[in-house]
């Protein structure tokens, strides 16, 4: 019987069997990148708003709280997106004919609400409340990023489960005193001297994220910084924060 | 499922239903604080009180506490304990809701005003030092000329934690030496030459 295959076929079948494990692993490494691009986590991208409205503006430059208009924040489970009436409230003498603010004025003229697109939204099973972060806490820096920097809203943070319960282990890398919550670029005091901008950066952006290793809070740089947890972990027995529990499912999943 | 090819395409269908699934349990059929609605008139999902309805925990009480009036006039005296805890309270409050205006001294130069907004008068005048604490409550309640209501913002308690405060600010523009402790008086007479 004549042979199928040429014997130079059995070089073919071995780089193709070898090659099958780097397939594989590329497969499901594109996978991951996927799931974890800006295209899947929203991370970073601007929405198309009615009215551009400027974090940077209100806050970096005219000195706002967040309180100003999320007044529920510390109240209630949604920390809440502010009323016409709030804006019209300085809109009504400050910028009062410009154009990019029609759409709120009209809103408030008629009485109906403004539409805004949101940007951060968690799937409806699953639990989250802002009250319980801001009283043990949790600034609003550490979830949202530097609001205070953004000409338009985007998101800093992959809102993923494992994002969640990364925090969940390791709180004490992110509680602060109460003073500090609604402060950005403060994240230098609560590390005695050393900024956590790069691990908040490699745990909370996609920048990070596309880096394996630099993913999840990196053990590495905090056992460096022995300050860190102590400070850190001096706050968690403070606040009475127990992490055993934190990463049960029935603590989101409820 | 005569043939394989019947199994397969069955088996498909199947699981093409699984991704309905999934979308349904992220956006399941219920409203979540301020969602927009196309039921309703006016496209809010929040639909406001109906006359009548009390809350729990948002008792709208007609006293004094709610209201800042005694039979129709504006109390005189806070009308809850004033301690630490509230004037603390007050501090971080005035700066949160009345300082973009009244700047943090109560001067009447905040940064809206430097931005072209009403100025409002300056808190450390006499007309306002002599005003009972509810006129501020109702101030804040209900807004004064150009400047907005706080009503919604601020908790009955807070609002009377504020004017606590803005006494303290008062205070603190008109003090005398014979209002300091014994020992600051004291290190400040030292100081001047
Ligand atoms: C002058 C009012 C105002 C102040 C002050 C303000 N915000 Fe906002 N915020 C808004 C408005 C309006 C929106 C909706 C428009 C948008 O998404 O950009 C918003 C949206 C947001 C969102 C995104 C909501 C979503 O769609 O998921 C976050 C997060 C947020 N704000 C955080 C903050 C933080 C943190 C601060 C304090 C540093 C702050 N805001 C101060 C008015 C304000
Ligand atoms: C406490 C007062 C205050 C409130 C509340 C406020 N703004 Fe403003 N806003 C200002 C001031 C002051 C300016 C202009 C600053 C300047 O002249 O540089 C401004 C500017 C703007 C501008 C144009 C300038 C820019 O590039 O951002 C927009 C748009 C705007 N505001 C939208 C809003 C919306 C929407 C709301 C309600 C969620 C709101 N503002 C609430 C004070 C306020
Ligand atoms: C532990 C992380 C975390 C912290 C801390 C946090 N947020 Fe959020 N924030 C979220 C998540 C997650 C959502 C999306 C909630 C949802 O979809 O139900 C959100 C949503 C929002 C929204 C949109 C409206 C809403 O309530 O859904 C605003 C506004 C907002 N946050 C403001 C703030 C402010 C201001 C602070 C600081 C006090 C803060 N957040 C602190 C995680 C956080
Ligand atoms: C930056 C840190 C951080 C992140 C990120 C974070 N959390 Fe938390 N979370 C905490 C801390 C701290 C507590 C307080 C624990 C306690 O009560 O002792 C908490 C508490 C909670 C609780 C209440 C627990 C209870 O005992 O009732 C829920 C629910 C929760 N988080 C959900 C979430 C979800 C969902 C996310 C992601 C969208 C998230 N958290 C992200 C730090 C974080
Ligand atoms: C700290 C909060 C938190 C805890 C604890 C938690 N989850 Fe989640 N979980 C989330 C969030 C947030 C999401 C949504 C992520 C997303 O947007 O894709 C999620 C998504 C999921 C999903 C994916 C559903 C889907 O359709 O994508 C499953 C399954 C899940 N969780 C199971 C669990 C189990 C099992 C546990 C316990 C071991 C658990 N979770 C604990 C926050 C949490
Ligand atoms: C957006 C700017 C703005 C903010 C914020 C603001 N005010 Fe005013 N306020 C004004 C202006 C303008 C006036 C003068 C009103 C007029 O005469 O038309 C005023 C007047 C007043 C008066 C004097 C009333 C009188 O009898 O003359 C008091 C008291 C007062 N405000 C208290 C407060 C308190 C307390 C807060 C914080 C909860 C606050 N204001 C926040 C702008 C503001």
């Amino acid at each position: 019987m004549a042979q199928i295959f040429h014997p130079s076929m059995n070089i073919v079948a071995r780089v193709t069997i070898f090659g099958a494990i780097f397939f594989a692993a590329g497969i499901s490494l594109a996978g991951w990148a996927f799931v974890n691009s800006p295209y899947v986590t929203q991370v970073n991208v601007v929405r198309e708003q009615a009215v551009p409205f400027s974090h940077q503006h209100h806050v970096r430059e005219l000195g706002l709280d967040c309180r100003y208009c999320h007044y529920n924040v510390e109240k209630s489970s949604s920390a809440g997106l502010p009323t016409t009436e709030i804006c019209m409230g300085c809109h009504s003498q400050v910028w009062k004919d410009a154009e990019v603010l029609r759409p709120v004025r009209e809103s408030f003229a008629k009485g109906e609400p403004l539409l805004w697109t949101r940007v951060h939204d968690l799937p409806d099973f699953v639990y989250f409340s802002h009250k319980i972060h801001v009283a043990k806490g949790v600034g609003c820096e550490s979830c949202h990023g530097r609001v205070d920097e953004m000409p338009l809203m985007r998101r800093a943070a992959s809102l993923h489960m494992d994002w969640c319960v990364d925090c969940h282990r390791h709180p004490e890398l992110a509680v602060r005193p109460q003073a500090d919550l609604f402060q950005f670029g403060r994240n230098k005091s609560l590390l005695g001297g050393v900024s956590t901008e790069p691990l908040m950066r490699a745990a909370f952006t996609a920048e990070g994220q596309s880096a394996p290793g630099t993913r999840s809070i990196p053990s590495a740089t905090h056992r460096k910084s022995s300050d860190t947890l102590k400070s850190g972990s001096e706050l968690v027995a403070e606040y009475g924060i127990v992490t055993r529990q934190l990463t049960d499912c029935v603590v989101c999943h409820r | 499922m005569r043939t394989p090819w019947h199994q397969f395409a069955f088996g498909i269908a199947l699981f093409a239903c699984t991704a309905g699934c999934h979308r349904d349990m992220r956006d399941q059929p219920r409203y979540e604080a301020q969602e927009a609605s196309d039921f309703f008139a006016n496209g809010q999902a929040d639909r406001p009180l109906i006359a009548g309805t009390v809350a729990r925990g948002q008792l709208d009480a007609q006293d004094e506490v709610h209201t800042g009036k005694v039979s129709g006039k504006f109390s005189k005296q806070i009308p809850i304990p004033v301690n630490r805890e509230l004037l603390e309270r007050g501090h971080e409050r005035f700066n949160i809701y009345c300082s973009p205006c009244h700047a943090r001294t109560g001067a009447g130069d905040g940064i809206i005003v430097q931005r072209g907004f009403r100025k409002p008068p300056t808190l450390h005048q006499e007309r306002l030092r002599q005003a009972p604490a509810g006129h501020y409550f109702d101030v804040m309640t209900h807004g004064f000329g150009a400047m907005p209501r706080y009503g919604a913002q601020l908790t009955a308690r807070d609002r009377w934690a504020i004017v606590a405060y803005i006494r303290a600010l008062q205070l603190s523009q008109h003090a005398t030496l014979d209002d300091l402790p014994a020992d600051n008086r004291d290190q400040l007479t030292k100081e001047q030459p």
